[in-house]
């Protein structure tokens, strides 16, 4: 660590992993229920269940990105951060919003908590991934802008480099977009419509420009190649992202009742948002090849390859799979899109979060470079488990998919939606299995905290 | 050595300019590759439509375009043949020509825009329409980012960045131009002419 301040990074980082262990919880308890259906009912309905797993993904998302901030810019910037203090207080309101809000769910019917809110006076709930109060939606602004000026000020004084003002693109797109949550029109075409403008231009546009360069920082870090031309790759992959991602928000408009041309513009340019995620992967394997050194950070760069690979798979292929109008015609909706969110959100956020946590931490733990060889062997042993399974997951809800698709929406026959879910049962159990597997390799991978801390580091 | 035999300066360099901007290029091309084959395929179900509103495009104005485009294709490779020969004012000279000359296309192809404006044409007025526009509009951008390429490449080449030892930026900046010309060049035909 080369920056006292960066030290503020180290709660963030705490709170991303045991909310994402909540996560997965949840996540387990849900895909009990999709074969269970009355499982913890009336306590934990699927839907609850469902918008806790969601919610908790996103909240320990944005956790991680900002830790990450907090850890990178300072050491780009070469200065100190702007205000730790008030990294710190955020940290504590984004947490206890984010508590109360979680508990909120939990404890009482949404409808309740809606009222109880004030979500009359501006009424912003009730919509996917978009479910929070809006007095957190509002608790989430008030956290992003202190978090941006803060980075921001740190980088005005400080060195400015691509990595980090490519982070700070992607973070002030990332709060500006946000902003569309509070738009809430009647006609339900616009809302869809504007709806994406959060969803979709968040995860297929700005964080992917946060993913690349917390890539670009760690590959710069781990493999002593130069920066200039870890810089140039960066470039190429942001502006291919945002030609081809921003358009391809239309696979999106196909069937809400938008003009048809978003059929076409939607199908051809997010058929080509697969490049970025290439160009990401080769770009990592390539600058590893290059090293200049063997950092002593393995799994460091175990899970930054594995974000390259997992996140053109997931994001990449499984996206590509159903985003031509035609076929999505069919397979809108179906388990395809689950089998593509998870293994996307997994390859290219979830493994990112970790690559930096898995780079950063050592460091914020008071050790010079990496933690001991038992620790990180541990920890690529979770990396494994948490892969394999995350595979798996994507494989079997694949396969429920496409079966669903044919009898549901393809035979002459066209069966109805729960007659099929019955048929597919198979495969929500196969999932639910690999789902417990990544938990346990999420479990493995928190204990690769406490494991060989009084080991020597390699050198 | 014979006497009079001049020294060759070209250094091998394949693909000329920074790799990065041929991994660039090539997904360029991919897109406007996808773009040229679906407006085929639809077209090739709609040829009566297709044909019918082709005849209100402004070939003439497409033609000058085209001629623009080429002669500043040849304006940016009298730029990198300057430079080649150490002439750093020269090639600022000819990357100007040839930014001049996408300032003509801009201003041709935004009166052309006006006219479908004032006469009621957009996305939604029919299929060809919608490719015509959605097609030529991508061009447009692509013409606009390559003029700020060009321009980048200007400035640096003013304050003596580049010299007949390094020059990949302008080959870069170059090359970059002749993928806008190109893909223009299968676009006119394609959209204005083929029938």
């Amino acid at each position: 660590m080369k920056y006292q301040s960066q030290a503020v990074a180290k709660p963030y980082f705490i709170a991303a992993i045991g909310l994402f262990i909540g996560q997965i919880v949840f996540g387990v308890i849900l895909g009990l229920q999709y074969v269970v259906g009355d499982f913890l009912f009336p306590e934990i309905p699927f839907n609850v269940a469902r918008m806790v797993h969601t919610n908790l993904l996103i909240v320990w998302l944005l956790f991680g990105f900002m830790g990450a901030a907090y850890y990178l810019v300072p050491e780009e910037s070469e200065t100190e951060l702007h205000s730790p203090g008030l990294a710190i207080l955020t940290f504590w309101i984004f947490l206890v919003a984010g508590a109360l809000t979680v508990l909120g769910y939990l404890l009482v019917p949404y409808a309740s908590l809606a009222e109880m809110t004030g979500n009359a006076l501006l009424p912003t709930m009730g919509r996917e991934f978009l479910e929070q109060p809006t007095i957190t939606k509002l608790g989430i602004v008030v956290v992003a802008l202190a978090f941006l000026f803060n980075i921001g000020m740190t980088i005005l004084k400080g060195r400015k480099t691509v990595v980090s003002l490519v982070l700070l693109i992607g973070l002030v797109g990332l709060a500006v977009f946000f902003l569309f949550s509070f738009y809430n029109p009647d006609n339900l075409v616009k809302d869809k419509y504007y709806w994406w403008w959060v969803v979709h231009l968040w995860v297929e546009g700005v964080w992917e420009l946060i993913l690349g360069s917390i890539l670009a920082f760690v590959l710069i870090k781990t493999t002593g190649v130069d920066r200039e031309v870890i810089e140039k790759w960066l470039y190429v992959i942001i502006a291919m992202t945002l030609i081809t991602g921003i358009i391809g928000t239309g696979h999106h408009y196909y069937w809400i009742g938008t003009p048809e041309y978003w059929q076409w513009w939607g199908s051809i340019f997010s058929a080509m948002e697969p490049i970025p995620f290439f160009m990401m992967t080769v770009f990592a394997f390539n600058m590893v090849n290059r090293r200049r050194r063997n950092h002593p950070n393995q799994a460091a760069v175990l899970w930054a390859l594995g974000t390259a690979v997992m996140a053109f798979l997931g994001a990449g292929v499984w996206g590509f799979m159903h985003t031509l109008a035609p076929i999505n015609y069919y397979t809108h909706g179906t388990q395809i899109t689950a089998a593509h969110g998870h293994m996307a959100f997994y390859g290219a956020y979830v493994m990112i979060v970790i690559t930096m946590i898995s780079y950063a931490m050592p460091m914020l733990r008071g050790r010079n470079a990496a933690n001991s060889g038992s620790s990180q062997v541990v920890e690529m042993w979770s990396f494994w488990l948490m892969t394999v399974s995350m595979v798996f997951i994507t494989l079997f809800l694949t396969a429920a998919g496409v079966l669903q698709t044919y009898i549901q929406r393809y035979t002459d026959d066209p069966q109805p939606f729960m007659v099929v879910q019955e048929k597919i049962e198979i495969f929500y159990w196969m999932r639910e299995v690999a789902g417990v597997v990544f938990l346990l390799g999420l479990i493995l991978y928190a204990m690769s905290f406490f494991v060989g801390g009084a080991e020597p580091e390699e050198a | 050595m014979p006497p009079g035999a001049k020294v060759l300066t070209v250094k091998p360099n394949h693909p000329p300019g920074d790799l990065a901007i041929w991994i660039f290029i090539l997904a360029e091309l991919l897109v406007f590759a996808a773009f040229f084959a679906v407006y085929a395929f639809t077209r090739a179900h709609h040829v009566e439509l297709f044909n019918t509103y082709q005849r209100t495009l402004d070939t003439n104005a497409a033609m000058i375009n085209t001629l623009a485009l080429i002669t500043s294709s040849y304006f940016v490779m009298r730029a990198v043949a300057a430079i080649r020969e150490d002439k750093a004012r020269l090639c600022v000279r000819w990357t100007i020509a040839a930014i001049l000359m996408g300032v003509l296309f801009i201003a041709i192809k935004s009166g052309e825009y006006a006219q479908h404006y004032a006469s009621g044409v957009n996305l939604r007025t029919n299929t060809f329409y919608m490719f015509y526009l959605s097609l030529t509009f991508f061009h447009y951008m692509h013409v606009l980012m390559g003029m700020i390429i060009l321009g980048a490449v200007a400035i640096k080449a003013g304050k003596g960045a580049y010299s007949a030892d390094e020059y990949t930026g302008v080959e870069t900046g170059a090359s970059y131009w002749h993928m806008v010309d190109i893909v223009w060049l299968i676009l006119f035909p394609l959209v204005y002419i083929m029938r």
